[in-house]
């Protein structure tokens, strides 16, 4: 199949300042010397719109509005804790370097980088690193109960690929903790009169007026009103996009469509191809099942993972005796073995899958077997360390997996790409700020285990008030847009256009079956292993699905009421964009990286072979120019803290 | 397996409701009770027939969107656990089972099971945290937390905001939910300092909105969170203590009596002449 890449995008000029250059240890604190300030007494005279309520939209929100400025929060939930912060499990982490196990800010910095397959920005990478420290800080005065030692002191474990022990947790539910603590201090603020909360209000798109941020379009999904909120500044801190394979880790509600339409509206979309599958998810089991929930990564720690040796064994597991299993990560990566980092676990299990020595009913997933640790910690510590994990999965499959080993799957989990920021976690759109999943720069293509809830945190408390600020100082005095402004008002009427194009398709397929057509088209053609054609044709059926759902789709009930059925149809009619995109970027990046498995660029060992002459980039997309192609503009990555090199997980 | 579903259908807030039943067919055993509404709303899609509206997210147990009476029951047949994870073996092949929205004054109905919580919300702002301003935390170290106590707080700190205990509790009362909040903050030394302030502001907000507690104790088998009784003996300890105290100190400092309002209104008592930090002995 011949492929000509140039008919399906266009290449523009790359980028070049997106971070500001010096000691890379220094880099952060001179910067901040860098940044204006807004005087106390003006900061009331600037409205700012944080749009999400995770852990980066809360901790913006609730530092920007403590501050003194003016802040709208808005959350398509019906409270601000139930983003889907709330379900990272294992935790968070930081270089306290609390352990004498040789751990330190440059070390984080390192395994970042290095865990990130060298596609991510140092200086970004290494501020994450410093300021992992503040946060576990200032979680803990917030109350979180973060796990202690007997002596009375913070205890830590270590997490997938890595091996010093830096991540701080809270049972099985960091991320709740840390949402409900981030969450509350939103509604402290709301409960002292300084900050608005909207809930149940999605954005539907992004005002652009003179060229910068100015607001955003919402649809309030009790009475589906459609109506503008103008601001001096938007943040969006809205999450991943994960969710577009239908059957992902990510919640229900999770979706794309408020860094969509940013894009729409001309902000760049940062490697849209860097997914990572989480290897220790729930295998499907019937048809029915809404997601293949996640499975913490903690329970790699002392779980040990094999397969039969033989296809097709289907023997209880703890019949097949120990030399006819294959512990197959302990076999082929010997130093890291069930720690490997995520994407060669996930594709090592995807091996396994397709050799036919897959597990369970389907035999669509691997053993993960506690027995070992069981006979050496005993029952009572597992139960401390993973209890709600493992009764989960009994409530799930039924099975006990204290008794018998679980099973696992690679399932869809984070996404590495999301709008493209600079330095500043600024977009290309001035005043435009992204925060957390939903922003691209600290993972590279792929992300190490318990630095998602890290890189929220980092960003909503200690980057973006500080950014935020910068970009207000120099325009004090400026007016934020009137409704009736022709940039608002075309915002919104092109919003209400599109809400009522869905309703007006009156077809015979529900929403949701479009989403899960294509959710298995980019899991055959943009999951854990890619190939040119595959993703060629992949974009090809995309495009035919999208055109297939502007004609028969079929949204139930009108627009001025709750309707959960619009609700989907509008992310959905965004997801089935993105995956276009998704398709294109993994097609047009040449290599393997990270999660990113061209299986036409491997080693003999079939490990990931990157291509550093040409790939040592970042893309950042903008939306299709007049001819219908996208346009990829390319920010040229160095590394010089952590000079590049292959990853050996042998 | 086949069931039959009994579903409260409303409109919107104003519209007066009723319940249509359903039947449903080739029922997965592992099938939860939210997918059992996906495989009815994409039978009725199919149909051209509004679906179900139902509050959801993680489907994990975790964030607390989800939320109804299945046969009476808050979230379900098993105890202490959420809907997204109560599953169709639960029920015997050809069981009705009825399904409603939470019912109680501070959960008006918006549509269907879609119910406001943000009563809940007004309980947290009003108390439900630790003042500490981004950027002013101390090393986290320099605070020990005994591991038991920590533990403790843990246990407390699970609740997923969910509202079961309100549904279940013949009251409407709120007192699992607040005081949940209030005993996690209190167990830990962060907590201390805003401790009493802490539990008058939300209890005073709470009555507000909820009905009061008379010790049913439906709440706990209700809660996914294994939240147990015991939060509401020390949030009613506590509330009672703040009475007298303002902060997490131990003795009631003098100078702090005039924000007591049990205090302050003995002060215009026959005895009771003058603060004696504001005045001292004005002798006559």
């Amino acid at each position: 199949m011949m492929i000509d890449l140039d008919q399906r995008r266009a290449v523009g000029e790359p980028i070049h300042d997106a971070a500001p250059t010096g000691d890379i240890r220094t880099l952060w604190d001179d910067h901040l010397l860098d940044l204006k300030l807004v005087n106390p007494a003006n900061r009331r005279r600037f409205k700012v719109i944080v749009v999400g309520t995770g852990l980066a939209g809360a901790g913006a929100a609730a530092t920007l509005s403590e501050l003194g400025y003016q802040v709208e929060a808005f959350t398509l939930h019906d409270a601000p804790r139930r983003a889907h912060s709330v379900a990272a499990q294992g935790g968070i982490n930081a270089a306290k370097a609390y352990k004498a196990d040789g751990d330190s800010v440059d070390r984080l910095f390192r395994d970042t980088v290095k865990g990130g397959d060298f596609r991510s920005r140092e200086a970004d990478v290494h501020r994450l690193s410093e300021m992992s420290v503040r946060v576990i800080d200032h979680m803990t005065a917030l109350g979180v109960p973060f796990a202690r030692e007997y002596g009375g002191q913070i205890a830590t474990r270590s997490f997938g690929g890595v091996q010093v022990s830096r991540t701080f947790y809270a049972r099985g539910q960091t991320g709740q903790q840390l949402q409900i603590a981030g969450s509350q201090q939103l509604l402290k603020e709301v409960g002292a009169g300084r900050l608005t909360l909207h809930t149940r209000m999605e954005m539907l798109d992004l005002i652009v007026a003179d060229g910068r941020a100015a607001g955003i379009v919402t649809r309030d999904m009790v009475t589906g009103e459609i109506r503008p909120h103008s601001a001096h500044a938007v943040v969006l801190a809205t999450g991943g996009y994960g969710n577009v394979y239908f059957k992902s880790t990510l919640a229900k509600s999770s979706n794309v469509t408020a860094t969509w339409r940013a894009h729409k509206r001309g902000a760049l979309f940062g490697n849209p191809c860097f997914v990572q599958f989480h290897p220790t998810s729930l295998p499907v089991s019937n048809e029915w099942q809404s997601k293949t929930t996640l499975m913490s990564e903690s329970l790699r720690n002392d779980g040990r993972v094999w397969v039969p040796k033989v296809a097709g064994d289907d023997r209880p597991p703890n019949d097949i005796p120990e030399d006819e299993r294959d512990y197959y990560l302990e076999r082929m990566y010997p130093s890291f073995g069930n720690l490997a980092p995520r994407d060669i676990s996930s594709r090592a299990a995807k091996a396994q899958l397709d050799a036919g020595k897959g597990v369970g009913p389907l035999r669509n997933g691997v053993y993960l077997d506690f027995a070992d640790a069981i006979a050496r910690l005993g029952r009572k510590t597992m139960e401390e360390r993973y209890g709600n994990l493992l009764d989960l999965y009994v409530d799930a499959t039924g099975e006990d997996p204290y008794t018998a080993p679980m099973r696992i799957a690679p399932g869809p989990h984070f996404v590495m790409g999301g709008l493209w920021t600079d330095y500043n976690q600024m977009s290309n759109i001035p005043g435009l700020f992204v925060g957390g999943e939903a922003s691209f720069n600290y993972h590279g293509a792929n992300r190490l285990g318990a630095n998602s809830l890290l890189s929220a945190s980092v960003d909503g408390w200690f980057v973006l008030p500080w950014t935020v600020a910068n970009y207000l100082a120099p325009r004090l005095g400026t007016e934020v847009p009137p409704d009736d402004h022709p940039d608002v008002e075309a915002a919104v009427s092109e919003t209400r256009e599109r809400v009522d194009a869905l309703l007006a398709v009156q077809g015979t397929r529900g929403p949701d079956e479009y989403h899960k057509e294509l959710g298995q088209l980019l899991m055959d053609h943009v999951g854990v292993e890619r190939h040119a054609d595959g993703l060629a044709k992949g974009m090809d059926a995309i495009r035919e699905l999208r055109d297939d759902f502007w004609m028969n789709v079929q949204v139930v009930g009108h627009g001025q009421q709750l309707n959960q059925e619009l609700e989907r149809a509008g992310r959905i009619a965004d997801y089935l964009e993105l995956g276009e995109l998704m398709a294109l970027d993994a097609l047009d990046r040449d290599e393997s990286a990270g999660a990113h498995f061209r299986s036409e660029h491997q080693t003999e060992d079939g490990e990931a072979l990157r291509d550093d002459d040409n790939w040592t980039s970042g893309s950042a997309w903008s939306p299709p120019g007049e001819d219908g192609r996208p346009i990829r503009r390319s920010e040229p990555l160095t590394f010089e803290a952590v000079p590049l090199a292959t990853r050996s997980y042998k | 397996m086949r069931l039959s579903l009994v579903i409260w259908r409303q409109a919107d807030a104003t519209a007066a409701g009723d319940f249509e039943r359903y039947e449903l067919t080739d029922i997965a055993p592992e099938v939860s009770i939210l997918e059992l509404l996906d495989m009815l709303n994409a039978q009725l899609v199919a149909e051209n027939r509004d679906p179900v509206a139902f509050d959801h997210d993680c489907r994990e147990g975790i964030c607390g969107s989800c939320g109804l009476m299945v046969n009476g029951q808050a979230h379900g047949p098993v105890d202490s656990t959420p809907a997204c994870l109560q599953r169709a073996r639960s029920f015997e092949d050809g069981d009705i089972v009825t399904m409603e929205p939470f019912r109680a004054d501070a959960f008006p109905v918006i549509r269907d099971l879609v119910v406001d919580r943000s009563s809940l919300d007004r309980i947290i702002a009003s108390g439900g945290y630790v003042s500490t301003a981004t950027n002013a935390a101390p090393e986290a170290l320099t605070m020990s937390v005994n591991k038991i106590e920590s533990d403790v707080a843990m246990d407390h700190a699970a609740c997923i905001g969910c509202g079961a205990c309100v549904a279940a509790c013949p009251n409407a009362a709120a007192q699992l939910f607040t005081g949940a909040k209030v005993a996690h903050l209190a167990q830990l030394p962060q907590g201390q300092v805003e401790r009493y302030e802490r539990v008058r502001s939300m209890v005073e907000t709470m009555e507000e909105d909820f009905g009061s507690c008379t010790n049913f104790g439906e709440c706990v088998p209700a809660c996914p969170a294994d939240i147990q009784l015991d939060v509401i003996a020390l949030l009613n300890r506590d509330y009672a203590r703040s009475m007298f105290r303002v902060s997490g100190d131990e003795e009631v400092r003098h100078k702090d009596r005039r924000d007591i309002p049990w205090l302050s209104r003995l002060r215009s008592g026959p005895w009771w002449q003058s603060d004696p930090d504001d005045q001292p002995h004005a002798t006559s």
